[in-house]
């Protein structure tokens, strides 16, 4: 097992940094138990467990550092991991962005633990993929998923006092299902901390029946269109904006958020006045590791666009201290407040429109106002007076998410998903204009 | 993706980098280290084999890896970050009840690689009792003892950081100099040590070198509030240092500088410089119908989403259905014989032997000798990509060698081999080819690129883009992107430059599989040229 408690972990970190020579230290102790089962064409494909324990240690002299990893935890391999990162700093050149290591930081409590996920066995998972294939055939479609579940800790120590220790667990579940004549794909994901909250034969029902709906698709001109985009839809788009948002890129001119003349847009108005998106490592949905995986920074709950307001935006701590303003850590998770309407109560309230189930292989065309294309995918659905029509056709988009958060017509409930590596807390939205700019035969 | 493997190698941002992170971070100096004794192998190996087959495996294979990783971050003039690892481990994968299981260890002891064998026969039989099909392997003769290496004429590994970093430097004043606003450069360097064996009679020992150095270069201009960027046309490689020589016969002059099988990334970064301020006030595109001629740095993308990935057997299949997709080259349209992939000027070929391409080796990771064959010819379907337990579902009695996993601990599975254009026959050259053109776009580099789970309708950027008028290059365009289906794309080919053109461009970090393991690839071709294609412009204003 992988988890080692608080005290052990403190107990490694301490001595480690007791063998430090430099200016000063830091070390990360991180370990995981990941299992997983894969399957397709309704049969188990694949499944392991992977299991790593690690300890990465910084040393500093002055603006010089180096870092080694060992996952070896003897004194002699403590003192050796010290002295090769000692060796790696001193051969290094200066970091003229080399910030001095933090003090003690205050983090807040995350609770990101869950039994049901900490305690699953090799059955469990093995069950839930047979649910999601028995789920598949009774209905006469193909199913292709992967479960992912993972027990972790992290903690973190420096020479200035700094110490933190996280544990956390998660499980992902995505699937397929295609119908046996092709013509028909659906796709569901679940993203919980519990196992417990999961039902792989749920969410494969939800793909089942995209798949069944979805066939005999209409082709339908692209142009601007009324969406509803389900989360999933949502996510791709709001997490490549999220990801360029930043104050450094913004200030250096070569940014969405850079100011004709000079500066950023922080203050302004960028997005529909409904739109709140925010972080916070201890949200009960979306709990997420306390302090900021580049330096160790405390996380606490930050907006990041209030009212349709840019309010902040991440600065480095170097960044902040060239420009005299406020560091503000990379954040571990991210919140868009939605509103109280499900998806059908959304669709009721449509007179023409598109329901989109998922985007997909999104790319940036123009950083500049971040064009990004991409697919619908597993489930596009014509809508008319209040009520599904019929299937249509995938649509290549080409659209910014700037302008989609201009948009929003109406907000849906929000969902948790999985976005960039972390988990985030995202509504469906209806937004008009969207552009579709081509049409795709893929199903 | 696997958020594990990755590292943070520079802070959040435009500068920010995940890379692929396997294995403990180590000093310079053990990267030229020697590796694990070839006798340490074999004993190790024949361990895993001998308790495989003791156990009841009716096959087994054990890979034994030692990967070595460089990385050499920079932006402006300052080096951001190096990082050097080392992974060794062993891999077991046997045959059991007709179903695979597979097992990793980096106790590198017999008693250690015999646990990881047992381990691997349980869970063949653990899982052969959910197997419907049991695996049919494809005939394999041993080789015995051998060995291949990459033909390189200077390890990268050997050569000292400090000169790496001075390179980069010299890099990022030369684009500096030139009125670049910003610049990040970095270099990638692998060598992967990698011995096999198997129940076959195979002890196949290879040492793979790698190299990637590109750059990104951006102009800014705050009055406007504009800004573009150039990246480097330098290409990943299966070569040595040497590839950074720059050597003069390597060149092409066109619009700008292109490069063979070496790259001068000084004068690149002073182009990139200049042509990111041309980019900021050159004519936006009008949408419509072009003739599009493709250089080799911008086409090999487009084979890679149009032509490698829908033609990979496990897609096509269904085993990639969750995660990268399926494909609309099915098997009734093989099967037919008569499926027009592209225009009969279109010949398409896998190889994982062509020199200084990223799928040179001389046996794939399930210890079969690697050659080259057709995929596309004169434009019809005829093969897939496809391993020793897929190709019989061809009909076919020979792995065509695409088994490749990127790590000792990962197993291995189909991977894309190098997929290329051939050149065409007759002799064309690239000023000959653009005299005919009366209303087209030059475009160089590779840029955005996005596609279908299919592989149908896709959409592609670039670097540069030049305007064709009356078979002259009138100027520099932007906010260009085409916008295409596979098959009407690939039809539309209507003249291929000759092979003296002829160039590689690649992916050193292609991704597939759940977990995601990453493979690197190349993709030849000439200069193509590709009728009526539909552009649009990507120009928006926000807010």
């Amino acid at each position: 097992m992988a988890i080692l408690t608080r005290s052990e972990a403190k107990r490694i970190l301490d001595k480690v940094l007791k063998y430090s020579r430099a200016d000063g230290a830091s070390a990360q102790l991180t370990g995981a138990e990941t299992g997983n089962i894969r399957y397709a064409r309704n049969s188990v494909s694949t499944s392991g467990i992977v299991d790593n324990i690690e300890l990465a240690v910084e040393a500093r002299f002055g603006k010089k550092s180096g870092v080694a990893t060992i996952n070896e935890f003897s004194d002699a391999a403590l003192e050796k991991v010290m002295r090769r990162a000692e060796e790696l700093a001193k051969l290094s050149p200066e970091n003229p962005e080399a910030m001095p290591l933090l003090g003690p930081q205050k983090y807040v409590d995350v609770n990101a633990f869950a039994k049901g996920t900490a305690n699953i066995t090799p059955e469990q998972r093995a069950k839930a993929a047979a649910d999601s294939i028995m789920a598949a055939k009774k209905k006469k479609v193909v199913a292709a998923g992967y479960l992912e579940d993972d027990r972790s800790f992290a903690a973190v120590a420096n020479t200035e006092g700094l110490f933190g220790y996280h544990v956390a667990t998660s499980a992902n579940f995505t699937v397929t299902m295609r119908t046996e004549n092709g013509l028909g794909s659906g796709w569901a994901e679940s993203d919980v901390t519990d196992f417990a909250d999961m039902s792989t034969a749920l969410t494969s029902g939800i793909a089942i029946d995209k798949a069944v709906q979805s066939q005999e698709a209409r082709a339908l001109e692209p142009g601007k269109y009324t969406v509803i985009l389900e989360p999933n839809a949502v996510s791709g788009l709001l997490g490549y904006m999220m990801y360029s948002y930043n104050a450094r890129s913004a200030d250096e001119g070569r940014s969405f958020m850079s100011k004709k003349g000079g500066g950023n847009r922080l203050g302004e108005k960028m997005f529909d006045k409904r739109v709140h998106i925010y972080s916070d490592p201890a949200d009960p949905n979306v709990p997420a590791t306390p302090w900021s995986g580049e330096d160790n920074m405390a996380l606490q709950r930050i907006d990041w666009v209030r009212d349709g307001v840019a309010a902040n935006m991440p600065r480095s701590r170097y960044w902040a201290e060239k420009n005299e303003e406020e560091a503000i850590p990379t954040p571990g998770n991210l919140i868009m407040v939605g509103g109280d309407k499900s998806t059908e109560e959304m669709i009721k309230n449509t007179r023409r429109g598109i329901l989109v189930t998922r985007t997909w292989y999104i790319r940036m065309v123009d950083p500049q106002s971040l064009l990004l294309t991409g697919l619908t995918r597993d489930g596009t659905f014509y809508i008319e007076n209040g009520k599904i029509k019929y299937p249509v056709k995938n649509f290549r988009f080409n659209e910014s998410p700037v302008i989609m958060l201009n948009n929003i017509e109406e907000m849906g409930q929000a969902k948790r998903v999985g976005m960039w590596g972390f988990s985030a807390m995202v509504p469906a939205l209806k937004v008009r204009d969207f552009t579709f700019s081509s049409l795709s035969d893929a199903v | 993706m696997d958020r594990r493997k990755f590292l943070q190698l520079s802070g959040a941002g435009v500068g920010a980098s995940m890379l692929p992170f396997a294995g403990n971070v180590i000093a310079e100096s053990q990267l030229t280290t020697d590796g694990i004794d070839l006798s340490v192998k074999k004993e190790l190996a024949d361990a895993a084999l001998n308790t495989a087959t003791k156990l009841g495996a009716t096959y087994a294979d054990v890979r034994i890896g030692r990967y070595l990783n460089q990385y050499v971050l920079t932006r402006e003039l300052q080096l951001q970050n190096v990082v050097n690892t080392e992974s060794i481990g062993m891999g077991v994968r046997v045959i059991a009840n007709g179903t695979w299981g597979f097992s990793a260890t980096n106790d590198m002891t017999v008693d250690g690689i015999a646990k990881a064998t047992r381990k691997a026969v349980a869970t063949a039989k653990a899982n052969s009792k959910h197997q419907s099909e049991p695996v049919q392997l494809a005939e394999q003769k041993g080789f015995g003892e051998v060995s291949w290496k990459t033909p390189i004429q200077k390890n990268a590994m050997q050569v000292p950081l400090a000169e790496k970093i001075d390179l980069l430097m010299e890099v990022n004043k030369s684009a500096m100099d030139a009125g670049a606003s910003f610049i990040n450069s970095s270099l990638y360097l692998v060598n992967e040590q990698k011995y096999f064996a198997s129940t076959d009679g195979s002890y196949i020992d290879q040492d793979v070198h790698r190299l990637w150095a590109p750059m990104t270069v951006t102009a800014v201009d705050k009055k406007s509030g504009g800004f573009r960027t150039r990246n480097g046309l330098s290409q990943p490689v299966g070569r040595g240092f040497e590839y950074l020589d720059g050597r003069a016969e390597d060149k092409v002059q066109s619009q700008t500088v292109l490069y063979r099988d070496s790259y001068d990334m000084i004068e690149d970064a002073k182009l990139a410089a200049q042509q990111a301020q041309e980019k900021l006030n050159a004519k936006s595109v009008k949408p419509g119908k072009y003739d599009l001629v493709l250089d080799p740095s911008h086409l090999w993308l487009t084979i890679h989403e149009s032509v490698g990935h829908p033609l990979e057997l496990d897609r096509v299949l269904g085993y990639e259905a969750n995660y990268a997709g399926t494909s609309f080259a099915t098997l009734d349209k093989w099967r037919s014989g008569k499926f027009q992939y592209g225009s009969d000027k279109v010949n398409l070929f896998a190889d994982k032997v062509q020199p200084g391409s990223l799928g040179a080796v001389g046996y794939d990771d399930e210890g079969v000798q690697t050659g080259q064959w057709d995929l596309v010819k004169d434009g019809i379907l005829v093969n897939y990509q496809a391993t020793r337990d897929q190709v019989h579902m061809l009909g076919q009695d020979k792995s065509h060698g695409c088994s490749y996993a990127d790590d000792w601990s990962s197993v291995q599975f189909q991977r894309m081999p190098n997929v290329s254009l051939l050149p065409g026959k007759e002799e064309l050259s690239l000023d000959e080819m653009i005299k005919d053109v009366e209303k087209g776009i030059y475009i160089i580099g590779a840029g955005s690129f996005s596609i279908d789970q299919q592989r149908y309708n896709f959409q592609f950027g670039g670097q540069l883009f030049y305007e064709i008028e009356d078979g002259k290059i009138t100027g520099m365009v932007e906010d260009v992107a085409y916008q295409s289906n596979t098959q009407e794309f690939w039809n539309s080919c209507s003249q291929i430059c000759d092979k003296r053109d002829y160039r590689l461009g690649g992916s050193f970090f292609d991704g597939k599989g759940q977990p995601s393991q990453v493979s690197t690839v190349s993709h030849g071709s000439s200069t193509a040229r590709f009728d009526g294609v539909n552009v649009i412009n990507t120009k928006r204003k926000i807010g």
